[in-house]
């Protein structure tokens, strides 16, 4: 290590109310190389990012930049010290032009803003330099997420800056963005330009990083040169114990069909089609998996089949009974079981109690009701056996939900809806937000359904997840079933083409990296 | 009706729209500012009250109209502080202090008006029509259009002046960030709060204006309830004309239109309908506009929501 380092965080520490974000984090970052900084969510990444470039001030500890101490109030005074951030969430204006959302916030308030082919020039140079394709006059709400990334990457070039931190930007991308992404950040240190990037996915963290900083309950454990370890041994240090990346599982024996969907179509909160003609089936004992870059259709999916958006054309079958149209109270009662994306919204209410979660979709019906009254001996006597088996973190059945961590939350939707004893398990997005240990654990427990008979369907953007536990894999673009392969890790190339739209027939080979 | 009277009749009307929708514009175009940078200020109706006795009181007393028209201004922005720093600062409700102020400001100019001024039954001078050689001597278009008081003239230039600083300054471009996605602009080194603060001061400003055109433009006297609703109908103008300023002075038109159909046609002795009803038709023409026009698409994402810094 260098004597002296380009950055230099020593000792920080912050807390937010009684969570501790960061407990006395040191690391060091050297000039033009592509540090990672790996961790499972809640490990503190993100807040550390934040408090180097000037979103967050740390409580206490030091940041040294080029050789002196510095401390930013604003992200605005650490991009005058060339340091930018691509968050996670862009901080792009949706309702404006590219153009427009670089020169937000520049010059005096009393601007007339009379320069904007000098900008559009600046863009356009930029743009062609990295091959970025950005047009300055193109409206935010217009692009996809990852022309939008492209974009804030842009934007931070167009400022000016030495070092830039890039937050989880693979979330959003197809494995081909992602290629794309990650060579322009070998550009960038081409250019002389140090880059700083967060992620939680280990492969390419492998791939393009010159060291590795493993964080870990808001500390860094350990930083690695690349090539002194290999996966298994990142994913050791970021969970601090053995992880099986392997879940053992027997060979699947489908049985008779579960859930048949046949071409069906339904539109989006915009008015526009959001899945077009869509065909599966699920049988008894097999887990079948959607996969597809977020946005593509399948949060409409999930929730035209769970009976929360209306069906346009097309017929839902479950059991041999016909549920397409009925209304979601229906369709749990046909022994349908939804495990949602978005469970703030369709999994729990926040501001009620475990018990009262756990009873959501029964609260009317013995032995949790009897003459209209809720017998809470019952709900609680249900809601301490599933806290028990499903190992959920909290204090009792009558603590606030909203109290629990993501994880132990997820933990109850699952619970609740295993305990229903459905036939037909949807889920949509299994381990969001969820640490590892938590991950495994609903992950075997769906695999354990899968043995019992249970017919499930699988929808995720995380492509570990369905190479764990799928036995074959859909992908969806564009709202339409595209192709289907088999869970190997080896038709990767093939299956990030389909997701990014190329159908089988047409699979160039494999772009080189 | 002859043609000769039926082009007269049409003169005559749009004169009297544009004069009926000069308060209309005024507070709409204000509102759009509000709106754009994320604060929907229902409280549009007290503060033009607020603007309408300044207006009177300042002009009674000082005989001036020029200095009631500022008294307008002053008050509508001083209630819009109180509006700003209630909603901005503390993070209220926007909708319970606006309908709070607008209780406050129904019932403190009553109050003020009823120990001042009710028993004096004075009135005061106010703005004239100016008459702008050979322009307001055509015939029928110098009715329609040249034959106005200098504020109503004004709302042309503050439309286009509106409409230069949102959309051609930097100002503008902040305070329409600071609406869709407050902490980009909070990212970017810009105080979301300053700009709210700003963007309420201007509309309530403007309102305050639309008040006193009331008392110093249009009839000479303060009434109690004098805006009539004028505050309410002004928020359905922006949505109406999709937050856009010049959106908001032609639709104020529009709705000028049905006031001055309404005036109009209770004079005529032909139409037989109780002229309750027609008295009620920028009201009714309200409420469908608020029901027909109801996309959301146009609205700045962040409408009526406090922006919480970490």
């Amino acid at each position: 290590m260098s004597a002296k380092p380009f950055l230099r965080i020593d000792n920080i520490r912050k807390r937010f109310g009684p969570i501790v974000a960061s407990d006395g984090v040191s690391l060091e970052i050297e000039e033009g190389e592509i540090h990672a900084l790996l961790g499972e969510n809640g490990a503190g990444k993100s807040v550390l990012m934040s408090m180097i470039c000037g979103m967050v001030r740390p409580d206490e500890g030091e940041i040294i930049y080029r050789g002196q101490s510095v401390r930013f109030n604003s992200p605005r005074e650490a991009i005058r010290q060339r340091i930018g951030m691509v968050h996670q969430h862009f901080m792009l204006v949706p309702n404006l032009t590219v153009a427009e959302n670089y020169i937000l916030g520049q010059g005096s308030a009393l601007k007339v803003i009379n320069d904007m082919d000098k900008v559009d020039a600046k863009i356009r140079e930029l743009s062609d330099r990295y091959a970025l394709d950005v047009r300055p006059d193109a409206i935010i709400e217009d692009l996809s997420v990852g022309e939008q990334q492209r974009v804030e990457i842009l934007k931070v070039l167009f400022h000016g800056i030495d070092l830039l931190i890039l937050d989880e930007p693979t979330a959003v991308l197809t494995p081909q963005e992602t290629d794309r992404l990650l060579a322009l950040m070998g550009d960038l240190v081409k250019d002389g330009k140090t880059v700083v990037f967060i992620s939680h996915k280990l492969d390419e963290v492998m791939r393009v990083s010159n060291r590795i900083s493993v964080m870990r309950d808001g500390r860094v454990v350990h930083t690695v040169n690349v090539g002194e370890t290999d996966a298994r041994g990142l994913a050791r240090m970021m969970v601090g114990r053995d992880v099986g990346m392997e879940l053992p599982r027997s060979p699947s024996a489908p049985g008779p069909l579960v859930l048949s969907v046949d071409n069906l179509t339904c539109r989006g909160e915009t008015g526009l089609p959001a899945v077009r003609g869509v065909s599966l089936d699920v049988r008894a004992g097999e887990i079948v998996g959607i996969a597809g870059v977020s946005g593509n259709g399948q949060t409409e999916l999930s929730l035209a089949l769970s009976g929360l958006l209306p069906v346009d054309t097309g017929r839902v079958v479950l059991n041999g009974k016909d549920i397409t149209g009925l209304g979601p109270a229906r369709i749990n009662a046909s022994g349908f079981s939804h495990i949602p994306e978005d469970r703030h919204k369709h999994g729990i209410v926040m501001s009620l109690s475990l018990g009262e979660n756990t009873i959501l979709q029964r609260y009317d019906q013995p032995p949790f009701a009897a003459r209209g009254m809720l017998n809470r001996r019952a709900i609680g006597e249900h809601t301490r056996d599933l806290i028990k088996r499903f190992r959920i973190k909290s204090r009792d059945e009558n603590q606030r939900i909203g109290d629990l961590s993501g994880g132990n939350q997820q933990k109850l939707v699952v619970a609740r809806e295993l305990a229903r004893n459905p036939d037909f398990i949807l889920v949509n997005q299994l381990a969001r937000g969820i640490d590892i240990g938590a991950m495994e654990f609903v992950m075997e427990e769906m695999l354990k359904q899968r043995d019992s008979g249970k017919a499930i369907l699988l929808i995720s953007t995380e492509l570990e997840e369905l190479f764990a536990i799928c036995d074959r894999i859909l992908v969806m673009c564009h709202g339409e079933i595209l192709g289907e392969l088999p869970p190997e890790r080896t038709r990767l190339d093939e299956l990030g083409l389909l997701m990014a739209g190329k159908r089988a027939d047409v699979v160039q080979p494999p772009l080189a990296s | 009706m002859d043609d000769m009277m039926f082009l007269t009749f049409l003169a005559t009307l749009v004169g009297a729209a544009w004069r009926l929708a000069t308060p209309l514009i005024f507070a709409s175009i204000g509102e759009v500012f509000s709106e754009r940078a994320g604060v929907l200020n229902i409280g549009l109706e007290g503060t033009m009250l607020v603007g309408a006795f300044c207006g009177f009181a300042t002009a009674f007393a000082t005989g001036s109209i020029l200095l009631g028209l500022l008294a307008g201004v002053g008050g509508g922005m001083l209630f819009g502080l109180v509006f700003a720093f209630f909603t901005i600062t503390i993070k209220a409700d926007q909708i319970v202090v606006g309908a709070a102020l607008n209780l406050l400001g129904m019932g403190l100019t009553a109050f003020l008006f009823r120990t001042y001024y009710v028993s004096t039954g004075k009135g005061i001078e106010i703005a004239q029509p100016i008459h702008i050689p050979w322009l307001s001597d055509l015939p029928f278009l110098g009715e329609a259009f040249f034959k106005q008081n200098l504020i109503v003239y004004s709302t042309i230039l503050v439309a286009i002046l509106a409409t230069l600083v949102l959309y051609r300054t930097s100002f503008g471009l902040t305070l329409r960030a600071v609406g869709e996605h407050p902490k980009a602009v909070d990212v970017a080194g810009r105080n979301v709060a300053g700009y709210r603060y700003a963007a309420v001061l201007v509309g309530t400003g403007l309102a305050g204006l639309g008040g006193a055109f009331l008392t110093l433009g249009h009839s000479n006297q303060f009434v109690e309830g004098i805006t009539s609703g004028r505050g309410f109908i002004a928020l359905a103008v922006v949505v109406f004309a999709r937050w856009s300023p010049m959106g908001a002075f032609f639709v104020s038109l529009l709705f000028g239109l049905f006031y001055a159909l309404q005036l109009m046609l209770q004079a005529q002795a032909s139409i037989v309908v109780p002229y309750q009803l027609l008295q009620a038709l920028p009201y009714i023409m309200t409420i469908i506009t608020l029901v027909v026009v109801r996309g959301k698409g146009a609205a700045p994402s962040k409408l009526g929501q406090p922006y919480e810094m970490r």
